[in-house]
């Protein structure tokens, strides 16, 4: 499925995020996987609610940024969704 | 240094009410006398998040043969792990399935052997179906994150589509859908669990079509068969990289199948601390990195894909754990895999393990 700005993301049922205090780092577990979270991919995921969309996620996000990043996110849960660990 | 594990199979016993002919534990079990206690387990499992270990599975043989899983479970949740309990659905009774929901236990994954009930039970060597059924709908009542997993071969890999049919219609988020690896029990029974080369042509297509049509609704993670590809599996993705197994006697592993391999030798977390089994021990620094590889793999651009492929496959072959494993195309010992293909035999008879249940007297 291809994602717009109007797509309401959230995370797989069976996936959860978490704070790795051995690496210092987000991560996002599931059934039988980790994935190593950046801080840009971990504050996205934290706006992933079911609620907003990704034009609200990424308004949210550019006032940390300061910059237009609708693109970046959705290249960045797009990549998710492939893996099934988005849904929307 | 080594990077650190994500993954941490714990096979707290070798226990089993089943007998399957291609289980994955070695072909020397160990007796209840010597499984580790639950003390032992539950530092285990603090050195592995130590260590940087995220998914736990508790597996065996049974895991519920042990009256500690709940315990251990809630250890485990309170150290941050993801676990997931590896069961045969025997046991699962619904005061301990509640336990171990409270215990905080995430994730149960139930093995089943067929869709078919006599297959299944003939291929388990006992009649567990209904037990399983009914521990797949207590998985589904209280919450759990539900895999189904169906190890596939001669006999039941004609009737992948209804096993895919049957596990979506017990709910289950996920389905692993294995085609069998030949280690141990499975090459004990290599003969009679191969299939042929149309059964396993058909079953691919099926279940490719399948993970499209679930998709969003049931995950569906088709292993294929290696011995009827052209290179071989990654060997979990790099021996000592991210996997390691402690059996039930506190020997560590960098997977399920190495103890096949007898020129290595395992340290105990009897012994040691699991750091330094993970960092230092001879076993795990053996196939780390390509300074061990020999052709075709030495010079080959996708030894960084594949690893060699497995280690214990090359060993149990060709008698060299260090040789390309034999299902890769360019390894001079392909021959052995071709011949085994077409020595396979109808119909099955199957070696199937043993195991007692209780202590015995040392």
């Amino acid at each position: 499925m291809t994602l717009t700005a109007a797509s309401i993301p959230s995370l797989w049922r069976l996936a959860r995020l978490d704070f790795d205090p051995v690496r210092q780092q987000r991560v996002l577990l599931y059934p039988e996987g980790v994935v190593l979270l950046n801080d840009t991919g971990a504050a996205i995921l934290d706006l992933c609610d079911g609620r907003r969309s990704i034009a609200e996620i990424a308004t949210a996000l550019e006032e940390r940024y300061h910059c237009d990043v609708t693109a970046d996110v959705i290249d960045y849960l797009s990549q998710l969704v492939q893996r099934e660990l988005v849904r929307a | 240094m080594p990077e650190h594990p994500t993954t941490l199979l714990a096979e707290i016993t070798h226990r089993c009410p089943l007998h399957c002919p291609y289980c994955s534990n070695p072909l020397e079990m160990v007796s209840a006398r010597h499984e580790l206690t639950t003390e032992d387990w539950k530092r285990v499992l603090s050195e592995s998040r130590e260590l940087g270990v995220l998914q736990l599975g508790l597996s065996g043989g049974e895991p519920l043969v042990r009256p500690d899983v709940e315990e251990l479970a809630a250890h485990a949740r309170s150290l941050g792990l993801y676990t997931t309990l590896v069961t045969s659905g025997v046991g699962f009774t619904p005061s301990r399935a509640a336990k171990l929901r409270e215990a905080g236990l995430e994730h149960v994954q139930i093995s089943f052997q067929d869709s078919d009930e006599r297959t299944a039970d003939r291929i388990a060597g006992m009649s567990a179906t209904r037990q399983k059924l009914a521990a797949a709908a207590i998985v589904r009542d209280l919450g759990f994150a539900f895999s189904i997993n169906v190890v596939l071969h001669r006999a039941n890999l004609d009737r992948v589509g209804e096993i895919i049919e049957m596990a979506a219609g017990l709910g289950a988020d996920r389905l692993e859908l294995a085609n069998t690896q030949y280690y141990g029990w499975a090459l004990e029974n290599r003969r009679a669990l191969m299939p042929t080369r149309p059964q396993v042509e058909a079953a691919a297509e099926v279940a490719e079509k399948a993970i499209g049509a679930y998709a969003g609704r049931m995950q569906i993670l088709y292993v294929l068969p290696d011995y009827f590809e052209t290179y071989p599996k990654p060997c979990y993705a790099g021996w000592g990289r991210h996997y390691l197994v402690v059996m039930p006697d506190g020997r560590t592993l960098p997977c399920h199948g190495a103890t096949h391999i007898t020129t290595l030798q395992f340290d105990n977390v009897r012994d040691r601390p699991l750091r330094w089994i993970w960092e230092e021990s001879a076993a795990f620094e053996a196939f780390r990195g390509d300074g061990w590889m020999q052709e075709p793999c030495r010079t080959c651009a996708r030894r960084e894909i594949d690893f060699g492929g497995c280690r214990c496959q090359a060993f149990a072959l060709t008698g060299d754990a260090a040789a390309t494993d034999p299902v890769c195309t360019l390894s001079p010992a392909r021959a052995l895999i071709d011949a085994a293909i077409r020595d396979a035999t109808d119909p099955p008879e199957y070696r199937y393990r043993y195991i007692a249940l209780e202590p015995t007297r040392p």
